[in-house]
Parts: structure tokens; C-alpha cells; sequence
């Protein structure tokens, strides 16, 4: 293993994949601000995933080959000397294969001939240690804020594009935040309760203050593996697809996973006997995340008209109802709580995004997909698989057969209203 | 006004008329062979004919009518949705609806929760898919109905994708079976995959309607559907044109004439949208100068014209093609001969033997050798000599054009070898086991769907200016690339040479899994039939960035090494083979049996010959050639089981309750430590049969992902064999971790193996209605384990004390020890004896489920026929102290491989250790352990094999595998 030393971060650029896009924009200046030079890598296209199929297994999981691929790329293509780079990858350390992301990145190093670059594990166990790269506590409470700003920001986004009446709005007060937000991280700033409120209660106010009217459109819920379902890369532009097809789309906070990932090491606990020790750190920083969660549903609840993501105590009741909450590999029972979550608000029309062949979506979500639709006869869930072989044109079409579905289901829905 | 739908499908166009009663006025149903805008104006143009001048509404539908129509501003319909509609409006009582297409396959499900299924990423078992596998039966697919009707017995095929069917039906086809019970089995295998892939745990029944061109045209197929759905199924008339009619049914478009439409349509700019890579030949004379360099590196063989006295003949039946070739003591070749076996190479070897026979009556043929998958069906037949495992040819043909030759690789019809050498021996070696993605069939597949023979297919691509990259992927998937390329506006030159590159990069990253195709060796021979296709060839110099050897005789390189193999061991040759007029009194008969002899109810085919020769193929062991001499094995898998049943005598005492247990996943392991668990507390206990095909057929239709494992699909079987014994409980735990072993940094389960209790629960109805034990536990820690057993049967039982959980734990985790005890003591009694009896020991690592017979395949058994003696991973692992790996090691299992790797790695060399890792398709966490088990491997110099397998059953490649294996070790042993 190559040591990230002090010297190194001074003159090394740290290349990061850029997994979920909006947050990491944010995310990044807790870096930049503690003088580390972190990149968020945007390269897309055949090249990068061509890089990764390359220096990867090929049957490892569709987002190892995209994220890996980016990084890879980047040391390929001549922007970046590679003399001077370091990259950076999470370990979650969990039981799930991704955990093994980090190492397959030194393998592929190897490979290239390049295992000079030094590769940082960001985990919450600090599984590894390096001289130069620290994460310390003000940092990961930085993260946390960071993630709700992000959270918050692309829930409200979600909610109000579709219905702007002046195109392109809706992104320039997101842009316009993202930048302000940025900075404050950069400057430390922002992250006071009071600053968060204020911060947050302004930017409900400017995502209200869009002049908006009424569509009939269809809502649609986004779950699945964590890259997919956020990354526009992993995902063929599901978004910006589902944007050309007459839909709302909601995608759950980032926030959530690491919540999942704490309060398992509560269900460890229970199920296993791990120490209490771990028990409790894990209920400590879930209730941090909950506090903070708990700030963005005040800042929502004077606007009715947005609909507030569920705090983490609802999804996990709504997921036991599928699920045993001992399933904590991959998102776990997450992904169907909050598939649950979003039936429950009426984003009736799911599609779970996942990476072809993905072990735990198995279990989680083409295993819970009967039993969804037994709890919720309307739900209208649809797995879509991602992979650098499948086609867009079939997932495409898939989704369009959802979609064709779903305005049926509204109109017999109208029907019926009209009956009564 | 008249509205009309058009169902542009992936292999058809089709056309519906509706007037303004909504009744059907014109259909039309043609394959458009991607030209798709041609096909559709001539449909146009004979509308029009039929109503001069009047206006209609058009409305598209279909998997390729997306983007077509967004480009003509016509509404689209998604076509499960049309079809949907029509079902409505034409058969109203329909309760669920089967529809196959080109590369779909549906199903709609219309009452009691309205539901749609279609296939996604896998487009197995549809039509594209019978057509695949007609062409390789050299019969249409109208034939293939008319031959299925005719079976006699069904052959077990792959239904999963149509790439795994082929190589179940190749050697078959090979080995002599009856086209009719293949033919069978290609609609069976349709349906298993249907009712698998799509109706995942919702049962077909009702009135069931068969729409879509195979269920029109396939009698046989319906036959089979209704037969294992046990209904009756309706295919109703217009049955091909229901989602064109529901489109036209749905149909809001704008009114114009078809002709103005069809101009619309002609006026759609055709430009290059998509990726392209580098033309593959700039000039002629580039192609000149490149043709004139492969003629250059393959001097020094001479072809007789009039040759005498001693010869030596080599035979090399391949899975698509034969080949047979004579040569003298030089190597001076003579008759080569190549064409295609049409499924049965038997008669055409016998008329090149009688060719030869009749023209050159002098020629003494002193010893012959067969090679190829045909290998054994023509030894036998013909009374040659000796077999050669086909990599050994290969070789042995390459070192006569290069003596320095590091690297080989042949791609021929369906397999690719490939294989380093060092220090003259076979080095690496790689067979494609799973994929055929990077060979010949896989152009002439494409060739045929674009209406081209493959020779002329292959000369279209030479000089396309802008040949479409479609990267590397399986065939089935490579079908929608095409697809999408075309509606881009590649030229059919392009895709052509596309397909060139892509059946490289294929090779190169799909099966050979090259990170750096410059570390493949520097005297690079390249053979096989696929490598005549000069783009092949090119693309191959070009994604490798070196040029390379293609011997003039490049299809003919197997029977050249057989004979030049025959010529070397001529010495062992008894002079076996046919005369000229036994051959003329030659006769084959082929008979198709079941063997009863064990579980695995193999499907032989009995090859019958004149002179009471027989062959009998598709046998996993010995059984059925009655052989008397049963020579000693020593197989730890057997034994593993047999320790296993000890545990599977299901006694039950009637006063007490029964609690089941399925012998699957992890069961394979802990079975002796829940049995004794349960058995101490009191219960009886009961354990599902030990699986076969049948237990997979049984739990099918509650499978809800048909990519997870099969060791995991197989669960459903287990369970519902346990439901039938109606035990009082079930119990399968959940177990994120596994037993610690202390050997890596965690001690997990595969999120397959630790939660698939959840899945049964949520798929498996039936468990509701009984007593299903799913809650999580892990036996990692004792104390603990006992308390939470307490707590977990203390929910569905009477509360046991903690003294009564105490003593069945200690039972359980002792009965867990002595197991492991015993398999260790055996497997230490086995190395023992091998020492003693010189024999190769090969630790078959997979993990402990692979010990089940319907998952290994009988693999084991073949090991042991090798004269091998078979370890498991499990029984070495205890033997290497903990160390680290290059990947994470946080898995009980697999961080055994680990050390079963390194257990082997540091053997003595007298010890004659070697590993195969098995792997179980579709297992992700592999994709891990694969490299790295392979680098501990070969570290110290070693040979890594692995072995890919899934829910087929044919192991004829497998064969190939070990016995290059086992070639490769003796040769490194005798160096």
C-alpha cells in the first residue's frame, strides 16, 4: 500500500468518482478547505467504461466499471500526471463485493504499471490510516451538513422543475445555491444550527417563489443501488429521460444510507452481540443525522405543496413490513422501505435501478417486489437493469411500458373519481 | 377515418389496418432484415395500392419503433401496452397472454392484479434464439417444429440464454443425438425460460392466449407450453398482429396518405450518429501489402500431389466444422479437407476415407489420431488410434510453423483456445466455457440475420470507412447494438467490420481477459476458421498492436497437429483403423436412452457401428459402459456427501414435533450442526432430498431474479419438497455472518447465501400458511448464539430453557467440529495414499454447496477418471497459516479459497498439486476471488483452472479443460 503523505497533499491531486453529483460538488470544498486538492472526476462516455471493462474483472458490478473507470481514465488521458495524483474510493466494509472496490483499484494500478499512485480508503471505520489524509470529526460533521444541503436542495429541485412556467428557473436558483453553499463550506461557515436554518428556510423560500402551475403528471420514485440510482453516468440520464416523459421523480435523500448504515450497528447488536460499544456509536451518529434530518422537515413544514422525505424512524417501520431489518448488505432493507415510502406518498410508479447481476438487489429488490405489490396493489415497480452491455433502447422501453401503465392507472383512477 | 399500426419489431415489421368499425381491412408480416425504412415503404405502397388515396392515422409500436417514431412525429405506443389493448378489445376473457417475438418475450398477466412482464436484459429463449439454434442444426425453424413432433425423449437444454443452449446442443448434435428430441428440447428449454425468467412466482393459468410469430407458427411449441403450464392454450386468429392492432386501436395521428408517409419516412437523414472506430483497411494496397505478409509467414509446408508409402492421418471434429488432413514424416500435408458437419461428421469422414482409399490405393496410413470435441464419436467409428485433447493439436500444429511460439489462439465455429507457452509447455490455458461471444458463429449468426452468407459477410467489412465500435458483449445483447447502429445509419459494411472488431475485443477481454493485449507473447500464432475473415484478422493486429502468424492452413491447424501428433507417436499406434472394406460395409445407428444407473439420469445417446463398435456419449461417469474394471478413486466429494446423508436419514418419532431443513447454500456446511441442534432439543428432523434438475423445475416459478446463482434458484426446490412433507417448522436462519475462522478481516456470508431466506419468504407463498424460521443468527460467537436461539424458537415454540439451548448447543458446534474432523482426516488419507500411489492431486475449490451433485455436474467424478485424486477446499484450508491477499478478505468461504490457493501453491512438486476453482455462473463475489485465486496460483509457477458452471449439464468442454490440464502437467513433469 502507497502511503498519502503530507508532502503529497501539497502537490497531489486526489481524483474522486463522481458518485452522487450534487452533493459531491459540496462535499468537496471540505477538502479544498482543509488544503487538499480533490477532484471530482466528470468524464462520461464509451472511453471511460471501455478504461474500466479493461483494468476490471468483467463480471465485477456495473458501478465498479463506471467508477473506477473515471479514475483510471483520468490517469490515462493526459489531463492529469499521474505522478501527481492520488485517488480516492469509499469502503463501507460492508459484506456486499463494492467493499472491495479499493483494492481492485491497486490491482488494476498494478496492472498499468502506475502502483506508485497512492489509493485512499474513505470509510467510517478507517479501515486504513495514511499520514497525510486525515478525516476528523469537524470534517464528517461538515459531510453530514453537507448531505442535507445536498438532500434538501434535490428534493426541492425535484419538486419544482417539472412545474416551473419559466424554463430553466428552477436550475438557476439550484446553481445559485450550490455556489453559495460551496462557498460557506469552503469558509467553514454554515454549518451553526442557526446558519443551517437560516440557510435552509431561505432556500425553501426561493424554490417556493418559482412561479409554478398545476401539470397532471406522472410520480415516479427512484430506488436502487446507490450509484445508479444517482449517478446520470451509471444510469443512461435516467433523469434527464423520465424529464422528456411527462413525469415528477423523486429520489430519496443521500442522507438515508448513512442512517441505514448506522443503525444496523444496532441490529448487529441484537441479532449478533456485537459489543455495546458499537452499538452505541452507531445510535450516536444515527441521532446526529436524525437531528439534522429533523431540520430539514421543519424548514419544509410552513410549505405544504413539497413533500417532505420521511425521517429514517418511518422508513424503517415501513421496511420491516417487507423485510427483516437484519438484511444490511448493498442498500439492504433501505431500498424497500423507501420504494414503500414513496408508494405511501404517491409516487406509485417505482422503478429500482440496478447494476446487472447486483447480489444484494437479489434480495432487496426483485426478491421484495411481489411483496410490495401485496402490501400495495397499485404500485407499479419496475427493476431496470444497468450494465455496459444492456442497451438504453430496451431500458427505455421498459420504463415507457411503466409509464404507459401508469397514466392507465390514472385514468381509470379519474374514472372513478368521476363515478363517486 | 382509418387508422394503422406498425409494429416494427427487432426481426419484423408488421402492419395493421383498422376502418372506422375498428375492423381488421389489412395486415401484412415480414422480417425486415434491419432495413427497416425498405420494408416499411413497400408495406405503405401496398396499402396504398389497396385503398388509392385515402388518408390514415399512423400510430408506431414496437421494440426498434421508439426512436423512428420520435425522428417522424408519429405517437408511440410501448408494445406490451398495444398488445394489452388489443387483448381487450379482441378476447376479453383472456387471463393471462404469452407472447414471443425476435429478441421479447412477454407475458401479461390480466386478472387478479393486472401485471406485465417482459424480458430484461436477457433475450434468451425467444424467437431469435430457436432461429440461432435451427441454424445450427442446419434446418429451418419450420423444421425444427415438424422435427420436435417426431422426439421420442427431450433433451435437457440450457434455457437461460441462447449462448449456454448451444453449447448443450452442439455436442450433442456431435455426438450423434436425434435431431427430433433436440428439437424438443429447444421449445422445453423455450418454456423453462418463459415460465423462469418472466412469470417469477406467478402461476399461468386460465384462458391463455399465444400471440407473437414463434407461438403462431410453432405448434409444437404451444404443445409445450400447454403441457408444463397444464392448459390449454388459445392462439387466436391475427394472433401476429396484436400489438399492431392495439397501436393502430390507440391510433391519434395525424391524417395523411401512407405514400406521403413512406416519403416522410424516405426523407429521415441517415447520418452517423453513432460511435465509430478506425476503418480497418485504408487502400488496397494496404490491404495488398497485409495479404502479401500472411502468404510470406506461412512457407515451409508443402502440399503433396502425388504422395506414397507411409502417412499419417489427423481428424478434427469441431463443433461446427471437421476437418481432416493426411501428412508424410516431414509434415508434408496432403487431402486437407474442411467443411461443415451439418451436426454429424460421421459420414463425411467416412467419404474422405473412402476418397482416399479409392484414389490412392498405395499410401499405407501407419497411425491416426482424432482430435475435437467429435474427438471420441470418430475414434470409435473409425477405429483410429489415439485421441488428443484439442489444445495439444493446436500446439503441436503451431510449433511446426514457429518453434519459438509463445502464444496460440484458435477461434473456430463456437470455442475459442487460447493458451500461453512457456518453456515449451502449455501455459495458460483459456476455453471460452460460457461464452461464444468472441467466435466464428457469432459473425455468421449476424451474417444470416443480415441476409449474407459468412464468406461474403466477411468481405463487406474490409474497407468500411466508419465501422461501427460496439465494444465487447454477448451476442444476445450485441443483437440491440446492431440494431441501434442501424437505425444510426451504419452502412451494413460497417457493421460488418464492427463485428469484426467486437468478436476480438470479445476474445481479448471476454474470454482471454487481457488487461494489456501487448502481454500476450511476442510470436503470436492465430488459427481457427474465424481468422480466414481478413477483417478478423486485421482487427486482431490492430487491437493488439503487433502483427501475428496465420498459417495458410490456419481451419486445418487441429487435424494437422493430430496427424503430425500421430506421426510422433506412431510407436503406440495398433493399426486399428478402418479398411477400405470395412468401410464400405459401414453403418451408423443412433439411439437416444436415459441411464438409470444414479441420480443424474444422464440423456446418452448410444452410438451404434458396423462391426459392433459402439459409443456412448453424454455419460458423466462409468456407469453405463459397464465397465468391470471400477478402479480405484479417491474423491473427497463423495465422501463429503456420504458424511452429509448420515444426516439425512429423516426419522420421524410421531410424539414429537418436526422441523425441516433444506440441504442447500450453507446447509451443505452446517447441516451436521443444526441436525444436531434440533435433534438434542428434541425435535425430529428432516432434510430435503439431495437436489436434481427436477428440484430446480419444481421451485422455478417462485424465482423472482433469474440472474442470481443456481445454487441459490435450486432453494425453492427445497423448499417446496420440505412443504410437501408438511413439517411442523421450517428452518432456514438468516446468517450475515458466517462461522469465524479468524483467516481474513471479517467472517461474512455472500449477501446470496446470508439473506436468501428473506426471498423464499416473500416469493414462496405457500410459507405462509406454515411455520417458517427465517430470523437472524450467527454462530461466530456461542454464548451469544445461545441466547439468541432461545429468544428466536421462543417465538414459535414453547420457551425452552437456557439449560436445554445450552446442551444442544454444545451437541450442535460438536457435531460441527467432528464433521470438519472427519472430512480433514480423510482428505489427510487421501493425500497420504496419493503420495503413495504417484497419482495428481487437484483440490476442486469451490464452496461447500458445490458438493451437491446437480451443482458440480458431476465434475468431481471426471477429475477422479483422469486418475486424480480429489480434495476439497475446506479439507486443505485449516493447513496454511492466515495471511494476507490482494483483495479484501471478509468472506468465510471464499477466504478459504485463499488458503486452499496457498496450501497448493507452496505443495512439494512431488506432491503433483494443482487446483481447479469452480465457479458458480452469476456468482459476483467470483469475480473477486477468480484473479487472485489464479495469482496465488501462479506465483509459484503453477496452472490456474477454473471452471464456470451454471444449470448445464454438459461438461464435454470441461472434458477439454481437464484433459489440457492434465496434458500440461504430465508434459511438465516429464521436462
Amino acid at each position: 500500500m502507497v502511503d498519502f503523505t503530507q508532502k503529497m497533499k501539497k502537490e497531489y491531486t486526489i481524483l474522486a468518482p463522481d458518485i452522487f453529483p450534487t452533493h459531491m460538488r459540496l462535499l468537496r470544498e471540505i477538502f479544498v478547505a482543509r488544503g487538499y486538492k480533490l477532484e471530482i472526476l466528470r468524464y462520461e462516455g464509451k472511453d471511460v467504461i471501455d478504461t474500466g471493462l479493461k483494468y476490471v474483472h468483467n463480471d465485477m458490478c456495473y458501478p465498479a466499471i463506471c467508477t473506477l473507470g473515471q479514475q483510471l481514465y483520468a490517469l490515462t488521458c493526459g489531463d492529469y500526471d499521474p505522478r501527481k495524483c492520488a485517488l480516492i474510493q469509499f469502503q463501507t466494509g460492508g459484506g456486499c463485493r463494492a467493499s472491495n472496490y479499493v483494492m481492485l483499484l491497486r490491482k488494476a494500478l498494478k496492472n498499468m504499471g502506475m502502483e506508485y499512485v497512492p489509493v485512499i480508503a474513505l470509510s467510517f471505520t478507517g479501515i486504513e490510516h495514511y499520514s497525510g489524509f486525515h478525516i476528523t470529526l469537524p470534517m464528517v460533521l461538515s459531510a453530514v451538513r453537507a448531505l442535507v444541503y445536498g438532500d434538501m436542495l434535490l428534493c426541492l429541485k425535484n419538486q419544482t422543475r417539472p412545474y416551473e412556467i419559466n424554463r430553466g428557473d428552477t436550475e438557476k436558483v439550484v446553481a445559485k445555491w450550490v455556489d453559495r453553499l460551496r462557498w460557506q463550506l469552503y469558509k467553514n461557515r454554515g454549518l451553526s444550527r442557526g446558519a443551517m436554518r437560516k440557510n435552509l428556510d431561505e432556500m425553501v423560500k426561493d424554490f417556493h417563489d418559482i412561479p409554478r402551475e398545476k401539470r397532471d403528471l406522472k410520480k415516479v420514485g427512484i430506488v436502487g443501488e446507490i450509484y445508479v440510482k444517482y449517478s446520470p453516468f451509471g444510469n443512461n440520464g435516467l433523469e434527464k429521460f423520465l424529464e422528456t416523459q411527462d413525469c415528477e421523480y423523486m429520489v430519496p435523500g443521500v442522507l438515508g444510507f448513512f442512517q441505514y448504515c448506522f443503525s444496523n450497528m444496532e441490529t448487529d447488536h441484537r441479532y449478533y452481540g456485537t459489543p455495546k460499544t458499537h452499538q452505541l456509536a452507531g445510535k450516536i451518529a444515527e441521532s446526529v443525522a436524525s437531528d439534522w434530518e429533523k431540520e430539514i422537515l421543519r424548514a419544509l413544514a410552513p410549505y405544504p405543496e413539497f413533500v417532505a422525505p420521511a425521517p429514517i424512524s418511518e422508513v424503517k417501520r415501513l421496511a420491516e413490513r417487507v423485510i427483516d431489518r437484519g438484511v444490511k448488505m448493498g442498500e439492504g432493507w433501505l431500498l424497500p422501505g423507501e420504494a414503500a415510502e414513496m408508494i405511501e406518498k404517491g409516487y406509485t410508479n417505482i422503478i429500482s435501478a440496478q447494476p446487472f447481476g447486483c447480489l444484494p438487489n437479489h434480495i432487496v429488490a426483485k426478491g421484495t417486489i411481489r411483496r410490495l405489490r401485496e402490501l400495495y396493489p397499485k404500485a407499479n415497480i419496475f427493476p431496470v437493469d444497468y450494465d455496459a452491455g444492456a442497451s438504453r433502447v430496451n431500458q427505455e422501453n421498459r420504463i415507457k411500458l411503466m409509464l404507459a401503465i401508469a397514466d392507465e392507472e390514472a385514468k381509470t383512477a379519474e374514472r372513478e373519481a368521476v363515478k363517486v | 377515418m382509418k387508422r394503422l399500426g406498425l409494429d416494427v419489431g427487432s426481426t419484423t415489421l408488421k402492419c395493421a389496418l383498422l376502418d372506422e368499425q375498428d375492423q381488421l381491412v389489412f395486415s401484412c408480416y415480414q422480417r425486415h432484415y434491419s432495413k427497416i425504412a425498405g420494408t416499411m415503404t413497400e408495406m405503405l405502397t401496398a396499402i396504398d395500392k389497396e385503398f388509392p388515396g385515402e388518408t390514415v392515422a399512423v400510430t408506431l409500436s414496437g421494440s426498434a419503433g421508439m426512436g423512428l417514431a420520435d425522428a417522424l412525429d408519429v405517437p408511440f405506443v410501448q408494445e406490451v401496452y398495444a398488445e394489452r389493448l388489443a387483448v381487450k378489445a379482441l378476447q376479453p376473457r383472456t387471463d393471462a397472454v404469452i407472447e414471443l417475438g425476435g429478441e421479447d418475450a412477454k407475458i401479461l398477466f390480466l386478472r387478479g392484479g393486472f401485471e406485465m412482464r417482459m424480458n430484461g436484459t436477457c433475450a434468451g429463449g425467444t424467437g431469435a434464439f430457436i432461429d440461432q439454434m435451427a441454424s445450427l442444426m442446419r434446418v429451418t425453424p419450420d423444421e425444427v417444429n415438424d422435427l420436435a413432433a417426431r422426439h421420442e425423449k427431450v433433451y435437457t437444454i440450457a434455457s437461460r440464454c441462447g449462448v449456454f443452449a448451444k453449447s448443450d446442443i452442439q455436442p450433442l448434435l456431435n455426438q450423434g443425438a436425434r435431431k427430433e428430441d433436440i428439437s424438443a428440447g429447444i421449445f422445453y428449454a423455450v418454456v423453462n425460460q418463459t415460465i423462469g425468467g418472466l412469470a417469477q412466482g406467478r402461476q399461468i393459468g386460465g384462458n391463455v392466449l399465444y400471440l407473437g410469430g414463434p407461438l403462431t407458427f410453432f405448434s409444437e411449441l404451444r404443445r409445450s407450453f400447454d403441457e408444463v403450464l397444464g392448459v390449454k392454450g388459445v392462439c387466436p386468429e391475427n394472433s401476429l398482429y396484436y400489438v399492431a392492432i392495439g397501436a393502430a386501436c390507440a391510433g391519434v395521428g395525424r391524417e395523411e396518405t401512407p405514400l406521403s408517409f413512406a416519403a416522410r419516412l424516405g426523407a429521415l437523414p441517415l447520418v452517423g450518429q453513432y460511435q465509430s472506430a478506425r476503418p480497418l483497411f485504408r487502400s488496397g494496397e494496404e490491404y495488398k501489402a497485409f495479404l502479401e505478409r500472411h502468404e510470406r509467414a506461412s512457407l515451409g509446408t508443402r502440399e503433396l500431389t502425388a504422395p506414397r508409402g507411409k502417412m499419417y492421418l489427423g481428424v478434427d471434429a469441431g463443433s461446427t466444422t471437421v476437418k481432416a488432413v493426411l501428412c508424410d514424416e516431414a509434415g508434408n500435408i496432403f487431402r486437407p479437407y474442411y467443411a461443415g458437419n451439418n451436426g454429424n461428421p460421421v459420414p463425411l469422414i467416412k467419404s474422405y476415407l473412402e476418397g482416399i482409399y479409392r484414389d490412392f490405393p498405395d499410401i499405407e496410413i501407419v497411425s491416426s489420431a482424432a482430435t475435437g470435441y467429435g474427438e471420441e464419436i470418430i475414434k470409435n467409428a473409425f477405429g483410429l488410434d489415439m485421441g488428443v485433447v484439442e489444445t495439444i493439436a493446436h500446439y503441436t500444429a503451431a510449433k511446426y510453423f514457429k518453434e519459438d511460439v509463445d502464444f496460440i489462439l484458435d477461434i473456430g465455429g463456437q470455442d475459442i483456445k487460447c493458451f500461453q507457452i512457456r518453456g515449451g509447455a502449455i501455459d495458460n490455458l483459456y476455453l471460452n466455457e460460457a461464452c461464444s461471444s468472441g467466435c466464428g458463429s457469432f459473425l455468421q449468426t449476424f451474417a444470416g440475420a443480415l441476409g449474407y452468407d459468412a464468406a461474403s459477410f466477411a468481405r463487406l467489412g474490409r474497407f468500411a470507412a466508419h465501422p461501427v465500435d460496439l465494444g465487447s458483449r454477448c451476442t444476445v445483447f450485441m443483437n440491440s447494438a446492431v440494431k441501434q447502429a442501424q437505425k444510426d445509419g451504419a452502412s451494413v459494411e460497417d457493421i460488418a467490420a464492427g463485428l469484426s472488431i467486437s468478436v476480438v475485443k470479445n476474445a481479448l477481454y471476454k474470454v482471454i481477459r487481457c488487461a494489456d493485449p501487448e502481454s500476450l507473447g511476442k510470436n503470436i500464432i492465430v488459427q481457427g476458421g474465424t481468422f480466414l475473415n481478413d477483417c478478423v484478422l486485421r482487427a486482431f493486429e490492430q487491437e493488439i498492436g503487433r502483427d501475428v502468424i496465420r498459417p495458410k492452413y490456419a481451419p486445418l491447424m487441429g487435424a494437422y497437429g493430430a496427424a503430425l501428433y500421430a506421426a510422433a507417436h506412431a510407436g503406440n499406434a495398433k493399426g486399428k483403423l478402418v479398411t477400405a472394406r470395412e468401410l464400405a460395409a459401414f453403418t451408423h445407428h443412433v439411439k437416444a436412452v436415459t441411464c438409470n444407473g444414479c441420480g443424474n439420469h444422464c440423456s446418452l445417446t448410444v452410438n451404434t457401428f458396423s462391426g459392433g463398435r459402439r459409443f456412448i456419449a453424454g455419460n458423466r461417469c462409468d456407469r453405463p459402459l459397464h465397465l468391470a474394471d471400477e478402479s480405484k478413486h479417491y474423491d473427497l466429494y463423495e465422501y463429503k456427501l456420504e458424511l452429509l446423508g448420515r444426516y439425512c436419514k429423516n426419522r420421524i418419532d410421531p410424539k414429537k414435533k418436526t422441523v425441516g431443513l433444506p440441504l442447500g447454500l450453507n446447509f451443505y456446511e452446517l447441516l451436521p450442526f443444526w441436525h444436531a441442534f434440533f435433534d438434542t432439543l428434541g425435535f425430529n428432523v428432516i432434510v430435503s432430498p439431495t437436489s436434481d434438475r427436477q428440484t430446480y423445475l419444481d421451485g422455478q416459478y417462485t424465482i423472482p431474479s433469474d440472474t442470481a446463482c443456481y445454487p441459490a434458484k435450486l432453494m425453492h426446490g427445497h423448499i417446496e419438497a420440505l412443504l410437501r412433507e408438511k413439517p411442523d417448522a421450517i428452518f432456514y436462519p438468516g446468517m450475515t455472518y458466517n462461522v469465524d475462522e479468524k483467516k481474513g478481516q471479517n467472517h461474512f456470508n455472500c449477501p446470496v447465501v446470508a439473506y436468501y431466506p428473506q426471498v423464499l419468504k416473500g416469493n414462496v407463498r405457500a410459507l405462509e400458511d406454515t411455520i417458517f424460521i427465517c430470523d437472524f443468527v450467527s454462530p461466530a460467537r456461542r454464548s451469544f448464539f445461545e441466547k439468541r436461539m432461545r429468544e428466536i424458537l421462543g417465538q414459535y415454540f414453547p420457551p425452552f430453557t437456557k439449560r436445554e439451548i445450552r446442551r444442544a448447543a454444545r451437541a450442535a458446534y460438536a457435531a460441527y467440529a467432528a464433521y470438519f474432523a472427519d472430512l480433514r482426516k480423510k482428505a489427510a488419507e487421501y493425500r497420504a495414499l496419493a503420495q503413495k500411489e504417484g497419482r495428481p492431486v487437484i483440490v476442486l475449490a469451490g464452496r461447500p454447496y458445490h458438493a451437491d451433485p446437480e451443482i458440480n455436474h458431476g465434475i468431481h467424478t471426471l477429475i477422479c477418471k483422469l486418475g486424480a485424486v480429489v480434495l476439497t477446499e475446506d479439507s486443505v484450508s485449516h493447513l496454511v497459516r492466515p495471511f494476507r491477499v490482494n483483495v479484501r478478505d471478509q468472506w468465510t468461504y471464499h477466504a478459504r479459497l485463499y488458503a486452499a490457493a496457498k496450501y497448493v501453491a507452496n505443495a512439494p512438486k512431488e506432491a503433483k498439486m494443482s487446483l481447479v476453482q469452480l465457479v458458480s455462473f452469476g456468482c459476483g463475489v467470483d469475480a473477486v476471488t477468480t484473479d487472485e485465486v489464479r495469482s496465488i496460483i501462479e506465483r509459484t509457477g503453477g496452472i490456474y483452472t477454473q471452471i464456470k458452471i451454471d444449470e448445464i449439464s454438459n461438461i464435454g468442454a470441461v472434458n477439454i479443460r481437464l484433459r489440457s490440464l492434465f496434458a500440461a502437467l504430465k508434459d511438465r513433469n516429464t521436462r
